[in-house]
């Protein structure tokens, strides 16, 4: 699966904006709604809500995309977004809020750099947690 | 309104910035290659890196804290293959200009690392965008520079090779000359002038 890396860019900018307000409203369904649109979006990044607004309202502005990037990185990213965002959510929503703040900033950090940079936290970490995990031949 | 929350969110935008242009800045240059240690550390004190970072007075810039003479005279450690389970070969004087340790034979191997004047060998995984951007600059110097292959391992299934190394982040880069000595290392996308000014102090003038 190939997606025009301009998509996965704009739903990032739009992550940071929607935890932004999770983080200044302490508003634990934004957080979980935040966490939905992680899970489809890891399913099928095109199907994504943000990647279905990108079609809809930038795509069609812009040019077609000068190279078309591989979808593997952009899932790994969205489930480690989902991940942060499933424990922000069930920290707001129990009233654990600084549990639900902690884990936020986490994601808000990943998103804004992914935004702002096009630097992936995740994908950054996936071989460092392999080296880690795996255990060393004795 | 989260009073916490919003300073919480400041303070994450303020270190994204400050983290970001870090790696902008650090992003794809050709560090000194370091040493390997036995224990399959990497070892870069006193190493100067590429761009010969030297802060006034003269000190350099020691990574942990250790600066090795100015001949590089400390012993050189040479990196055992912990999957060949072979014994380290002595440890051999290795001249001043040689950036960093010989890699035990049986790791490059293992890596698909046929010998050759110059070698780019470039660690990649599934979840990396920058890797392609990485394995097109490579395989173009590597094309245009004769006596230089460009050799792409996926760091998943070499994981003992990725520890022996001391890499951490794909894309990683390693430039090795014919020796199999680690010259330069580069996390991140190089640029092509770059690639081509360190393999040039590698390769024999023609």
């Amino acid at each position: 699966m190939q997606l025009d890396p301009r998509g996965p860019r704009f739903a990032a900018a739009l992550t940071t904006a929607v935890l932004v307000i999770v983080l200044a409203t302490g508003w634990g369904w934004l957080a979980l709604a935040q966490t939905v649109v992680f899970a489809i979006t890891a399913a099928d990044p095109r199907r994504g809500p943000y990647a279905l607004l990108y079609r809809a309202l930038i795509a069609p502005r812009l040019g077609p995309p000068a190279e078309r990037e591989d979808a593997a990185p952009v899932r790994f990213a969205q489930l480690v977004g989902f991940v942060f965002l499933a424990v922000a959510s069930a920290g707001y929503l129990t009233g654990a809020a600084a549990l639900g703040l902690a884990a936020t900033a986490f994601g808000l950090l990943a998103a804004f750099l992914n935004a702002a940079f096009g630097l992936c936290l995740g994908c950054e970490a996936y071989l460092a947690a392999r080296r880690l995990t795996t255990r060393r031949p004795a | 309104m989260d009073a916490a929350g919003l300073v919480v969110a400041v303070a994450v935008v303020v270190a994204g910035v400050a983290i970001g242009l870090w790696r902008r800045r650090t992003d794809g240059r050709l560090r000194a290659g370091g040493r390997l240690r036995t224990d399959g550390r990497l070892r870069t004190d006193g190493r100067l890196r590429a761009g010969g970072r030297l802060r006034a007075g003269g000190r350099l810039r020691a990574v942990s804290g250790r600066v090795l003479d100015d001949a590089g005279t400390e012993d050189s450690d040479v990196i055992e293959s912990a999957a060949a389970g072979r014994p380290a070969p002595p440890s051999v004087p290795e001249p001043p200009a040689a950036g960093g340790d010989r890699i035990d034979p049986a790791v490059l191997a293992a890596l698909g690392v046929q010998p050759a004047e110059a070698t780019l060998l470039q660690f990649s995984s599934a979840f990396c965008a920058p890797c392609r951007a990485v394995r097109r600059v490579s395989a173009e110097v590597a094309a245009m520079i004769p006596g230089v292959q460009h050799v792409e391992v996926d760091a998943e299934s070499h994981l003992d090779a990725v520890r022996a190394l001391g890499i951490w982040k794909t894309p990683t880069l390693l430039v090795l000359d014919a020796d199999g000595r680690v010259a330069r290392r580069a996390t991140g996308v190089s640029g092509k002038p770059q690639l081509i000014a360190a393999l040039g102090e590698l390769l024999p003038a023609r």
